[in-house]
């Protein structure tokens, strides 16, 4: 299904370029041509196919869905809802308040925004048509597993002490926000809208994540990562989730380097803990999150997430050898 | 007169929806006052979560996004 984009690359890369396939820079060009190409389309279509679709899915809804439910219910429904909701990050902090304003436990909320920014469709598809739909689903499996037991944890040491006092304060009111978009015209306008707004807002993590995977790609030589990153090495793994932490892109922006490490032999519970370290802890989040933590919660959340990372690695990379 | 508010922590996608209603109320020859609601007990008290917001005359008619060119029209022409 995918073949077209590699043709493209081959004629490219060695046809016009005239480059030799078998040279470094032959397969880190042919990587980046083909990714560039792939990850781009599957992006816009996507993104403009689910924005027909989830107009309707709002962040104000969800609220109103999960509050009330029994935890066996509301704590899968957050992680679930939190991956296919759009929300830009600048919300959190109103999400945040308008669902303990509900009556959403913490834990809830927390797994809500855990699950977020780590899983969404569009980073499922695109994981899917470079490593396969095997390597999709257990990523999407860990991510909301790590959803649930982060919230859990938070709720089981009752943290609701390091949130912010204002936060219980406020009070939400009541609208009822008029749905502009009802016809097929407005909905085609809204999609064609999201596919400007998110490629706009994600292309250039996603053009770094490509550069820099034709780059391990096609310059790295795979005793490197044998050496460093074997599943043997005990290390790889809180090393992998430690480097992720700093590093800041969106899911999709990952996922070249993903590629490019699996290629190389990386074994899977590694290459899954840099991804969900890279989308889900990430610097600016932490400091839009200040605002309704208190720096013990938000230093709990980090750790859980770490704890929860290296735990998803070794157990991917011992079941899966 | 009518009163914009736009609900919004002052993220980019904020000041670019109240940036598109200055521009659209111009282009018409619209009398609008623009007001940007900051205070996140405020914005709540509207009930919206997801930002930016759009209220006209209090009444909420947008929220989770930059409105469309079109949509803004309608609210300065309605």
């Amino acid at each position: 299904m995918f073949a077209i984009f590699t043709r493209l690359a081959d004629w490219l890369a060695y046809g016009i370029f005239g480059l030799d396939p078998a040279s470094s820079l032959g397969h880190a060009v042919h990587f980046f041509i083909e990714d560039v190409t792939k990850i781009f389309f599957l992006l816009s279509v996507i993104v403009f196919a689910i924005g027909y679709f989830r107009s309707m899915l709002t962040p104000e809804r969800v609220r109103k869905v999960v509050a009330g439910r029994s935890r066996a219910v509301s704590y899968p429904m957050a992680v679930g809802l939190g991956a296919v909701t759009p929300f830009c990050s600048c919300s959190s902090v109103p999400l945040f308040i308008g669902f303990l304003e509900a009556g959403i436990p913490l834990g809830v909320t927390m797994a809500f925004l855990i699950a977020s920014p780590m899983i969404n469709e569009v980073a499922v598809v695109v994981l899917a048509a470079a490593v396969g739909w095997k390597v999709a689903a257990l990523y999407v499996f860990a991510g909301l597993s790590v959803g649930i037991v982060g919230g859990l944890v938070i709720e089981y040491f009752k943290l609701e002490k390091w949130v912010e006092d204002y936060v219980w304060k406020i009070r939400m009111g009541e609208t009822n926000i008029q749905q502009t978009s009802t016809t097929f015209k407005d909905k085609l306008i809204y999609s064609w809208g999201q596919v400007k707004e998110i490629v706009g807002k994600i292309w250039i993590y996603v053009l770094v994540g490509i550069a820099l995977g034709a780059v391990l790609h096609g310059f790295v030589p795979q005793e490197f990562f044998l050496k460093y990153a074997s599943a043997d090495n005990l290390f790889a793994v809180p090393s992998a989730v430690i480097i992720g932490i700093p590093l800041y892109s969106n899911a999709t922006g990952v996922i070249p380097i993903v590629e490019a490490l699996m290629a190389k032999g990386v074994p899977i519970g590694t290459v899954l803990a840099l991804m969900m370290s890279v989308a889900a802890i990430s610097l600016p989040e932490i400091i839009i999150l200040r605002k309704v933590l208190k720096p013990k919660l938000i230093a709990t959340f980090t750790g859980i997430l770490f704890v929860a990372f290296i735990g998803v690695g070794y157990l991917f990379n011992a079941l899966l050898i | 007169m009518k009163t914009f508010k736009v609900l919004g922590s002052g993220c980019c996608n904020c000041n670019t929806t109240a940036d598109l209603i200055d521009r659209k109320a111009k282009e018409l020859g619209v009398d609008v006052t623009i007001e940007k609601v900051t205070e996140m007990g405020d914005i709540l008290g509207y009930g919206v979560m997801s930002t930016p917001g759009v209220v006209v005359d209090e009444v909420v008619v947008h929220a989770g996004g930059t409105p469309t060119p079109a949509q803004v029209e309608d609210w300065i022409k309605a």
